[in-house]
């Protein structure tokens, strides 16, 4: 296994090579020069010029990357224009917020979806299927700034319960942090418990007419432990590349919920980032991301190894 | 336990009840600010944070006078080339560093000469300064500047501990010391910036609370669900869309200025190949663009009557606005006509506007009433960024942009039409405009100014390379606890008097 994730690891460094030299050079030609952007109303030449030398813009676009890129396999990610700060700093003080968000997130989309899958594959064409089909669907079609501003405005404003948006470190006031994060996790996680539920549905009822399962019943074992433990096992394979790729997505930050709660994450930071042509926090947060992502991938291939032992032969 | 203790008890625990939500008050932001060094900044939502931190040398009354902050007086030498300031005797800055003519000297020499400052335009006629004593500072001028006060009115008069600014330099930011009201606690990028009653503070009494917490949240509909739900005591720039809606609300409460900025078209006159169309070759084609576009209309439609309509760099309200050149009436014929006059009875031009969804819809709503006089309007949508960009570059016909404004009036007309402008992205290019407002900017005496003010806005009306359209209206909206909040036309909120009641 663990020479297996080695490998994994390998392969992986090439990918990250070739991600930062794309987002590197693609933000380049974004129109739109960061000096201005940061000048804003006040743009004096004098200044400007300042800038884009303090800031290396004036250097060819190779000599920038190699700057950068060396300065990052140093640890050094650059400094945010807009705010001067690390940009490594900035990663650390998002990161945190994004991963409980996400894991939130997951845990209600978990939640809702699997059951909602398992029941639904199940019970195949009974008024059951239909129901949680119908609410997966709405669940995947109803967009999360509209369900957010609704929930706001009902949950907050009206009767009071949460607070309407804003953070607070988990280890802080976990209690309040669980409650400033409820809403934006479940507006996020109802969206994808309606992924979940339908992969679920799929793999379920593929699952569920082999033959193994049909001997399973056969030996006389109770209809509980054919289907959670016999047929669910097999059918989480794909499940789980699912929800490790959600996750990843999460990671990537939920730039609308997180723009709709306020809630001070990745993707406010890259969007603003973007807007502002605040190019070290974007490459920053890409490159990790990216990382991010790669991770969980192996992450994945792990676990198929140890749902289906199988696979570790192959 | 007797009835009447009871109700004591239940007295008692509200009224420390009251006291312990009164200390904190939290003010939702439009944006999140940039770096908080006074020298270094540039955004608005910035010097908001400010107005609780960093104290000025001198500051504004709604009506625009300069009025004592940090110096208690100050006098002009006749040739109006030296500016003497009283500073007020026993402040201390947030570390405790006494507050005296050095560190004011120190402050204006950091605008000056920090290598990332953006004040140096704003200190620019500054060329030296002179300790007199611990309380006195001369202000030696290289020429006359009329501006400097109203500069020294914002970022340029703030005062940072020199204690401070020397140990962090460029970094000064990370940890703001100043001398306001609020020292600084902490800050979470995008999230909130806390800040501590500071016990020393000149004018300490005034202040009634412990802490203030601003937090940025940018959706409009999200940040007045916030003050709705009571998670936020105060918001600013409420959309004029919501301002019925506040108004309908018995538990909030509402209140506005006309800020000191415009919104209006800037035309291409000469700025590369792209002025070579009708719109930047002919003042009458501007004018018929002018005549055509019913101000009053775009107020109504989109901000719902809440801005002001507006025809020069001032608003109406201003007492710098020229009255001789009122609002102009729509007039389709006449516009007509001009364009006939111009031999252009069909022109067709291509407005840039911001992505931002109430822009466009400005830039729609022209669109249509200048259809009226034979106009075609194309409206490409930039964002914002780029937007700046293609008309620094001159690639745009005509742009539809604003200006924050600025406390004197020079603030929002040199820089703009004068030859050599910084931000003159018009390159509108009139010696005898130059000659006016170079002259305005040097005299003290206000008749004077106002009179030459008069004269260059008169053949800005005549040229149109800007066609002024309407002025922002700063809108609060507060909880109805919060007490004594006075709008100030610069947008800023001031904590002084201002209070919270259970």
């Amino acid at each position: 296994m663990l020479g297996f994730i080695g490998r994994r690891l390998v392969i992986a460094i090439p990918t990250i090579i070739l991600i930062s030299v794309f987002v590197f050079f693609l933000q380049k030609l974004l129109p739109g020069d960061p000096v201005l952007a940061l000048a804003g109303e006040d743009r004096n030449p004098e200044i400007l010029d300042f800038l884009r030398e303090k800031y290396r813009l004036n250097d060819p676009l190779y000599v920038q990357y190699f700057h950068w890129i060396g300065n990052a396999l140093q640890g050094d990610l650059g400094i945010s224009l807009r705010t001067q700060q690390p940009v490594l700093v900035l990663i650390g003080q998002k990161l945190p917020v994004t991963i409980q968000l996400a894991l939130m997130a997951l845990v209600i989309a978990v939640v809702i979806g699997l059951p909602a899958g398992i029941v639904s594959a199940y019970y195949k064409g009974t008024w059951v299927d239909w129901l949680a089909n119908i609410v997966a669907l709405s669940g995947l079609s109803v967009p999360n700034f509209w369900l957010g501003i609704m929930m706001i405005l009902l949950v907050s404003v009206k009767l009071g319960w949460l607070p309407a948006s804003g953070y607070q470190p988990f280890f802080d006031d976990p209690l309040q942090s669980l409650r400033t994060m409820l809403m934006p996790a479940f507006v996020l996680g109802t969206g994808l418990a309606a992924t979940l539920m339908r992969h679920t549905r799929s793999a379920m009822l593929g699952v569920l007419q082999s033959d193994y399962v049909r001997t399973a019943r056969a030996k006389g074992l109770t209809e509980n432990r054919v289907v959670l433990k016999h047929a669910l096992r097999n059918a989480l394979v794909p499940v789980v590349t699912v929800i490790t790729l959600l996750f990843g997505e999460l990671l990537a930050g939920a730039v609308l919920t997180e723009q709709i709660f306020t809630i001070p994450g990745f993707g406010k930071l890259v969007v603003d980032a973007v807007f502002n042509r605040d190019y070290a926090v974007v490459q920053g947060i890409v490159l990790c991301t990216a990382i991010a992502f790669i991770l969980m991938n192996i992450l994945s291939d792990a676990l198929y190894r140890v749902l289906n032992p199988r696979m570790a032969a192959t | 336990m007797t009835q009447r203790s009871l109700s004591t008890l239940v007295a008692a625990l509200m009224l420390s009840a009251t006291w312990a939500h009164a200390a904190d008050l939290r003010i939702g932001l439009a944006e999140d600010p940039d770096v908080l060094d006074p020298d270094q900044s540039r955004t608005f939502v910035g010097r908001i944070v400010y107005a609780s931190l960093c104290d000025k040398l001198v500051d504004i009354t709604p009506q625009l006078e300069i009025v004592p902050q940090l110096a208690t007086g100050w006098t002009w030498s006749d040739d109006g080339l030296t500016l003497t300031m009283t500073l007020r005797d026993g402040v201390t800055f947030q570390d405790g560093t006494p507050f005296d003519a050095e560190a004011v000297a120190y402050n204006i020499n950091r605008s000056k000469t920090l290598e990332e400052s953006r004040r140096k335009s704003e200190v620019a006629s500054i060329a030296s300064t002179n300790v007199v004593d611990a309380q006195t500072i001369e202000i030696k001028l290289a020429n006359p500047d009329a501006t400097l006060l109203a500069q020294l009115a914002d970022r340029a008069g703030m005062m940072l501990s020199p204690t401070a600014a020397t140990a962090a330099g460029v970094d000064f930011g990370n940890a703001p010391v100043c001398a306001g009201p609020f020292s600084f606690t902490e800050r979470v990028q995008q999230d909130r910036i806390v800040l501590t009653k500071f016990a020393d503070y000149w004018n300490a009494d005034a202040i009634k609370f412990d802490t203030v917490t601003f937090l940025p949240i940018t959706d409009g509909t999200v940040r007045l669900a916030n003050l709705r739900a009571g998670d936020v005591d105060m918001i600013e720039r409420l959309s004029a869309t919501d301002v019925a809606s506040v108004k309908a609300d018995a538990a909030l409460k509402m209140e506005q200025a006309v800020s000191l900025g415009y919104q209006g078209l800037t035309v291409n006159v000469g700025n590369g190949d792209k002025a070579k169309q009708p719109f930047g070759q002919d003042a009458k084609v501007r004018q018929a663009m002018s005549l055509a576009i019913d101000r009053n209309v775009i107020n109504q439609v989109v901000f719902e009557g809440a801005f002001a309509p507006g025809n020069q760099p001032f608003p109406p309200s201003s007492p710098w606005y020229n009255q001789a050149i009122p609002i102009p009436a729509r007039d389709v014929e006449k516009a007509k006509a001009l364009l006939a006059e111009a031999g252009v009875p069909n022109p067709t031009v291509e407005i840039q506007a911001s992505t931002d969804p109430v822009v466009q819809q400005v830039a729609q709503v022209i669109q249509a009433m200048v259809a009226e006089a034979g106009i075609t309007v194309n409206v490409v949508a930039k964002e914002f960024a780029t937007q700046l960009s293609e008309q620094t570059a001159g690639n745009y016909e005509i742009s539809l942009i604003g200006w924050s404004g600025r406390v004197d009036p020079d603030g929002n007309i040199h820089q703009f039409v004068t030859c050599a402008g910084g931000i003159n992205d018009s390159k509108y290019c009139n010696p005898e405009v130059d000659t006016l407002l170079n002259a305005a900017r040097t005299s003290n005496d206000l008749a004077t100014r106002k009179e030459k003010y008069d004269a260059a806005t008169a053949i800005l009306d005549a040229d149109s390379p800007l066609i002024y359209l309407y002025h922002q209206t700063w809108i609060w909206a507060l909880g109805g606890k919060i007490d004594g909040f006075v709008p100030y036309p610069d947008g800023m909120i001031r904590l002084a008097g201002v209070s919270k009641t259970e």
